[in-house]
């Protein structure tokens, strides 16, 4: 049956190997849908069945043990021509080991065709049983045969969504199912039940392949669902540059700063920490100065604590790690939790603490301040830096309420009442 | 001027350079790496698992589209065999390695830079995988453009080393004045006859073409093979192109080999850093020689395979001072060795940052 597609002669199997029969009617069934060679990548996974790669006229591909339907997944995608046919040959091992790989394709109904060459042991490595081995099945590894049942893989890929499935016997011309799943637009999965002969044979003998698929409760039914859309990625016709995504910074302020100062403002998650020290930082671009801003969070998302350090400097900076910094704002429980080693560490600079807190004794400046009262929890970050900007205008309080009243919160937040609550204050 | 990280630096320059597609499965430190490579490249897939990532980048690399992912160890560990695959394989791809505080799950929010002996490893065999890192903002813009040329034009995949505290922080940027990113492409087999996939043309790389294309048949094999791209055992036309994956990184190395090396006359001293340590090796050795002590500095950014024009520099000093942030100093030991050596020291630490400190300290308590 040598033909456009495979020759034949010297397939790479033990003689009796059910193999054989999956190639040939492969290349049969190939042959019957009229393809050109160069329109078919035959996928293969690491087994008996992946040696085959030598015999076939077509695209090749020899993967990894179990991986082989991802691959042709990306391969497939990546073509993006339903013209070409990406044809995966697997194991029941590679199957065991890469069901994920196949319950993903076929629930998204990536255009493959698997033919999965079942015979309910791991042949090339010695006979072990594999996840596909139907209970009551003497390996190399459960001489008394297996204790419990196999997977029930066209179930399994059924129930992800698969639009083409079925169970064959194999045994004689099967190429017209080969065929039909080959041209099947879609995910197709055909698993071929076989018996090794070098393994299954020599520890199960006298008992029938059809016996032993029928009595795993394997059914021989097949199933398809044409309305089924293949799964494919089109690339984007509107793609836009990043830098576009985040505003344009002018310096129109001017800052005072001579050398760098460092700020670490400490709050709880969800408390606009890191969004405050991100408006700062800008703010101080705005004032022409280079800064950085790092955030330090545990990694839940909504609680916890949420502390940023923010650098500002006349000049590049360059280690942006801050020790001891020259400015630490408290604003909440957490917050103080977090930064709490910085009230005995920090022996000069400023700490700024919400009056509801009970800081520990410093050596540094200690002020007190009703942020969380005034602005609420939301907001008390913003406003204990404009209370810091108001008492040290490192950089111009316009440049940070002008900051503010172009951000993303703009609107929601009344910024002017919120500075005006700190008037009178020191 | 903008206020941006270097997550979004990498992204724009790769999609730049010419990467198709972003493979992304989530994972801290490197989701602002996924999120944008959703934003910015041409097509973008959420995989289920990074095996399957690595596998799908191998399916479209072999497509000729340039794949790109991002990950942390325990994601990258999982995608090691699928690595190994696709540097026989010869499949162009990028993985962002965004190192974090190990080991196992250890912390994903704290930086480190605790994956370089592995990486030094990671191919069975210790051949060596394209290993380029990033030590600054501007670095971040240059060196995925680089790993992107290196990795299309090797055939190979590349890593582009990075932690936390390069990707997550925000500085200005004024982007305006960022390079051109060249745009690469696959080295494409000419002609429509004779085509051997593994058969070297230039610099010891073989000519490419996707597979599934319509006139030439194409093989792609894991397995040790031949020139035709069929499973061979060792024979000597396998085992030569197996030398050849070798042979073809040090005959190219030297075009991306990327580092900074700022020497002082008359300095017996070297500090050699590189990544997120690089920055405080840089503002050391600022102040060191503000106070009249002269000392001098080697940014290393392709780390592996160690660009032989390392080892002459390190060559002419007495004293080398190699700082980054792991436990007992991992590119110290990949240039040195495992034994002391008097002359050779580390600045190291896990779980915060090394600082300038540190290292000026290291500097000033020996020699002169």
């Amino acid at each position: 049956m040598e033909n456009r597609f495979l020759a034949t002669s010297g397939l790479p199997f033990c003689k009796g190997c059910g193999h054989h029969l999956i190639a040939r009617n492969t290349g049969k069934a190939l042959e019957s849908l009229d393809l050109d060679p160069m329109n078919v990548v035959i996928v293969t996974d690491i087994g008996c069945n992946g040696i085959i790669d030598r015999k076939f006229h077509t695209h090749t591909v020899h993967g990894l043990h179990g991986r082989s339907v991802a691959l042709a997944t990306g391969i497939t995608l990546g073509l993006d021509d339903r013209s070409k046919k990406v044809i995966v040959f697997i194991g029941d091992g590679g199957a065991t080991i890469g069901l994920q790989h196949v319950i993903e394709a076929a629930h998204r109904n990536v255009d493959i065709t698997v033919i999965v060459h079942n015979n309910m042991l791991y042949g090339m490595t010695g006979g072990q049983s594999s996840g596909l081995t139907p209970c009551g099945f003497k390996t190399t590894t459960s001489p008394d045969g297996k204790s419990y049942s196999g997977y029930d893989l066209c179930r399994i890929v059924g129930s992800a969504g698969a639009s083409y499935v079925r169970r064959i016997i194999c045994m004689g011309d099967f190429s017209s199912h080969l065929a039909e799943a080959i041209d099947w637009e879609g995910f197709a999965l055909v698993e071929a039940m076989e018996i090794c002969p070098s393994y299954g044979v020599k520890y199960n003998p006298g008992r029938k392949l059809a016996g032993i698929v029928k009595e795993a409760g394997l059914s021989l039914d097949f199933h398809k669902n044409p309305e089924r859309k293949c799964f494919s990625v089109k690339p984007s016709t509107i793609i836009k540059s990043l830098f576009e995504e985040v505003p344009d910074v002018e310096a129109c302020f001017e800052s005072t700063l001579t050398e760098p100062i460092s700020i670490v403002l400490s709050g709880s998650a969800g408390g606009g920490v890191q969004l405050a020290a991100e408006l700062l930082a800008r703010a101080a671009m705005a004032s022409g100065l280079h800064v950085t801003k790092k955030g330090n969070y545990p990694v839940t998302v909504g609680t916890g604590f949420s502390s940023a350090t923010v650098i500002m400097s006349p000049h590049k900076i360059l280690f942006n790690e801050v020790s001891e910094p020259d400015v630490l704002i408290v604003v909440t429980e957490d917050g103080l939790r977090y930064s709490a080693h910085f009230f005995d560490s920090m022996r000069e600079g400023l700490i700024i603490a919400d009056s509801g807190l009970t800081p520990p004794p410093t050596n540094s400046d200690l002020i007190t301040l009703d942020f969380t009262k005034k602005a609420g929890t939301r907001n008390a970050a913003i406003l204990s830096l404009m209370y810091y900007l108001k008492r040290n205008p490192v950089i111009p309080m316009e440049a940070f309420m002008d900051t503010l009243e172009k951000s993303r919160i703009a609107g929601k937040v009344d910024f002017r009442a919120m500075l005006s609550s700190l008037d009178g204050t020191e | 001027m903008i206020l941006t990280n270097g997550s979004m630096l990498i992204i724009e320059s790769l999609a730049r350079a010419g990467g198709e597609i972003f493979i992304g499965y989530p994972i801290t430190p490197a989701n602002a790496l996924y999120r944008y490579g959703t934003m910015r490249f041409p097509m973008w897939l959420a995989a289920p698992d990074e095996i399957t990532t690595l596998q799908w980048m191998a399916g479209f690399s072999a497509t000729g589209r340039l794949p790109v992912t991002a990950t942390s160890f325990p994601g990258f560990a999982l995608m090691v065999e699928s690595i190994n695959m696709a540097f026989m394989m010869e499949l162009p791809m990028i993985v962002i390695l965004v190192q974090r505080l190990g080991p196992s799950t250890g912390t994903a929010t704290c930086g480190a830079q605790g994956d370089l002996l592995f990486l030094n490893g990671v191919i069975s065999g210790g051949y060596g995988v394209p290993t380029m890192c990033i030590s600054s903002m501007e670095d971040c813009w240059s060196i995925p453009a680089a790993a992107a040329k290196c990795a299309v034009e090797l055939r190979t995949p590349v890593f582009v080393l990075t932690s936390k505290e390069s990707v997550m922080p925000l500085s200005d940027m004024d982007v305006s004045s960022l390079p051109e990113v060249e745009r690469v492409s696959y080295p494409m087999h000419a002609g429509q006859s004779n085509y051997l996939p593994y058969l070297p043309e230039n610099n010891l790389v073989p000519d490419f073409l996707p597979t599934g294309n319509d006139s030439i048949q194409t093989r792609v094999t894991a397995s040790t093979h031949d020139s035709e791209g069929l499973l061979r055992h060792s024979t000597k036309e396998a085992m030569a192109n197996t030398h050849r994956l070798h042979d073809k990184m040090t005959a190219n190395l030297d075009e991306f080999t990327y580092y900074e090396l700022d020497e002082e006359d008359g300095s017996d001293t070297l500090v050699l850093s590189f990544g997120i340590t690089a920055n405080a090796a840089r503002e050391a050795v600022g102040k060191l020689r503000s106070s009249g002590r002269k000392v001098s500095l080697l940014i290393a950014k392709t780390l592996l395979p160690v660009p032989p024009r390392y080892f002459d520099v390190l060559s002419g000093y007495e004293r080398i001072i190699v700082a980054e942030e792991n436990l007992d100093g991992q590119y110290r030991r990949i240039l040195f060795g495992a034994s002391d050596r008097e002359n050779v020291t580390g600045v190291n630490a896990i779980g915060r940052m090394v600082t300038p400190d540190e290292i000026l300290r290291e500097v000033a308590n020996h020699g002169k």
